[in-house]
């Protein structure tokens, strides 16, 4: 139990990281109705482009700015193959994740593992101060929160809500569906770097796969949090808090079952589990609250 | 001013599914004509409101507008022309979006939309008095979810989105056949309503004789993928269901074939 609560900043910390790669898997899913497999090719690249300009000098800052540059142009890739070239967007995702796998080992000129010391370079995030951690990464969540919170609200993010919510109707009233969904790409995956970008600074290296399974713990963060805020928090910029709640209820989790002796060659599977129960019992819920209303008119019809 | 010239258009083409839907449309709506379109099942109303407003191309013909050809234009460019309320109440808005929100959309069709904010303050206003007007109780639910509101209400909230932007021709397609009758009734006064007042050049497909000839003032009869009547003026005033269907078996050859316009 003391294990536990000494490693639980730590997953604190680790959680609002992942949150923020959640709320970027939260653009796609629950705004756009689209599922993007890019994120686990893009998240890598964020790693493998922050340290690899830090440790060739580039300021930290202007790097993690780089680094999410560099997902917006995978997700711009993904977005055009999706509406250009009409691939649907799941098999979209997975050719660009895929093509980055070799772009990320060529960002590392080759290394599959590329270290960053934080007694070298001045980092935002690191294992070493959890403390500083949790600051700087609250701070990353408040200001990306509150710039989407922004966009979503002005004409433009208000189309591409639209397009998530109904395409025909957003056609009939002008609004270049196509458009959005790369702009929403371009953004999630974005911000997917920039997290992937914080997390190599949080452990250390950059990996090449780092980034492996990261769309199921994204939506493992958005379910958890929908399921467990979904009906307190309504307004916008609470359902993306609640997605980074999600993350940190993960890591939290992830640390508990870790530390009850579960072997962490079998995270993954655990991982699986977890997201296919939270996306499969509000469908079973749906379906038998359905059934239960028709028996129960039928009733009352007949009363 | 909306003109359809020799419009053709084949689905599943070369397969054993293959259907002829339009077999050259030739239709020129004047300004302010109110056309109620009526016909059997498979006629191709539907579908030449699809072709006009471009969800699928045609195989031949032209589209013009204002006189302007808007036959290769994408669905989305061409919205800027027309309003439209389709016939399943859930594909008119965003469900997911409030009432407002749906409004500023629509109020917006046509224009550059920029990072200023969605829906303004003088917008909401504006937005509370029209939905005074429908009747619906909707002006204190602006920030209701259009998920919420009945279809009823979703399809004349649907037509108040059509209108905000004066549409070049207000095309509804079927738009009160999933109501009941008497909200069917209620959206079709309402419809009137806005249709007048505005003028607009409109062109509704119904399945329902009388509605067809009730509104409007010329009515429009469909037939495998061709117009077989237009009728208008003093004619249109003077119809009646029987002599309509007459005129129809006379034209067509056959018996008018729709369950649901037989059974209203």
């Amino acid at each position: 139990m003391l294990a536990f609560l000494e490693s639980l900043p730590g997953a604190v910390a680790q959680g609002i990281i992942w949150g923020i790669m959640a709320i970027g898997v939260f653009i796609t899913f629950k705004v756009l109705d689209l599922a993007d497999l890019t994120v686990d090719g893009s998240m890598a690249t964020g790693g493998a482009v922050f340290v690899v300009l830090t440790v060739a000098g580039v300021n930290v800052y202007l790097s993690l700015l780089i680094a999410f540059l560099a997902g917006c142009a995978a997700g711009l890739i993904t977005g055009v193959l999706h509406t250009l070239f009409g691939i649907p967007a799941i098999l979209a995702g997975i050719l660009t994740q895929l093509a980055l796998y070799s772009i990320n080992l060529r960002i590392t000129s080759g290394a599959s593992n590329t270290p960053i010391d934080f007694r070298q370079y001045d980092l935002m995030v690191t294992l070493s101060d959890i403390n500083r951690s949790l600051i700087v990464g609250g701070i990353f969540v408040v200001a990306v929160i509150a710039v989407l919170y922004w966009f979503f609200g002005t004409e433009i993010g208000h189309s591409i809500r639209a397009t998530g919510s109904n395409p025909a109707m957003a056609r009939a009233n002008g609004i270049n569906t196509n458009r959005n969904k790369i702009i929403g790409l371009v953004l999630s995956n974005g911000l997917v770097a920039l997290s992937g970008g914080l997390l190599a600074q949080y452990q250390g290296f950059a990996d090449v796969n780092m980034g492996r399974g990261a769309i199921v713990i994204g939506l493992a963060a958005v379910i958890i949090g929908e399921v467990i805020f979904g009906k307190i928090f309504r307004n916008f910029a609470l359902r993306l808090l609640s997605a980074v709640f999600g993350g940190i209820i993960y890591y939290i989790v992830i640390t508990l079952v870790i530390q009850a002796g579960l072997n962490a060659n079998d995270l993954k599977l655990f991982s699986a589990i977890v997201v296919a129960i939270f996306l499969g019992v509000p469908y079973w819920k749906s379906k038998l609250k359905f059934g239960k209303k028709v028996s129960a008119q039928g009733g009352a019809d007949r009363a | 001013m909306l003109e359809l010239k020799g419009i053709y258009k084949i689905f599943n083409r070369g397969t054993i599914n293959e259907k002829v839907a339009l077999n050259g449309v030739d239709l020129t709506l004047n300004d302010g004509d109110f056309v109620t379109v009526i016909g059997g099942n498979g006629a191709g109303k539907s579908t030449i409101l699809n072709m006009i407003t471009g969800v699928y191309s045609v195989d031949a013909g032209l589209v013009i507008v204002d006189g302007i050809d808007v036959t290769r234009m994408p669905e989305h460019k061409r919205a800027k022309f027309f309003g439209r309320v389709f016939q399943d109440p859930m594909t008119g808005t965003a469900a997911d979006m409030e009432i407002a929100e749906n409004l500023a959309l629509a109020a917006r069709r046509g224009k550059r939309r920029t990072l200023k904010f969605g829906v303004n303050k003088k917008e909401k206003q504006a937005f509370r008095e029209l939905l005074k007007k429908l009747d619906l109780g909707l002006e204190n639910r602006l920030t209701s979810k259009v998920g919420l509101l009945s279809g009823g209400q979703r399809q004349a909230l649907t037509l108040l989105m059509a209108t905000l932007q004066k549409p070049k021709v207000l095309l509804l397609d079927e738009h009160t056949a999933a109501l009941d009758p008497k909200t069917s009734a209620k959206v079709l006064e309402i419809t009137d309503r806005i249709v007048s007042q505005n003028r607009l050049t409109t062109m509704m497909v119904t399945h329902n004789m009388h509605d067809a000839i009730t509104y409007g003032n010329r009515l429009i009869m469909m037939h495998e993928g061709k117009i077989i009547l237009d009728i208008s003026g003093e004619e249109k005033k003077n119809l009646t269901v029987e002599t309509l269907l007459h005129k129809f078996e006379t034209v067509s050859g056959t018996e008018f074939a729709n369950d649901r316009a037989l059974l209203s």
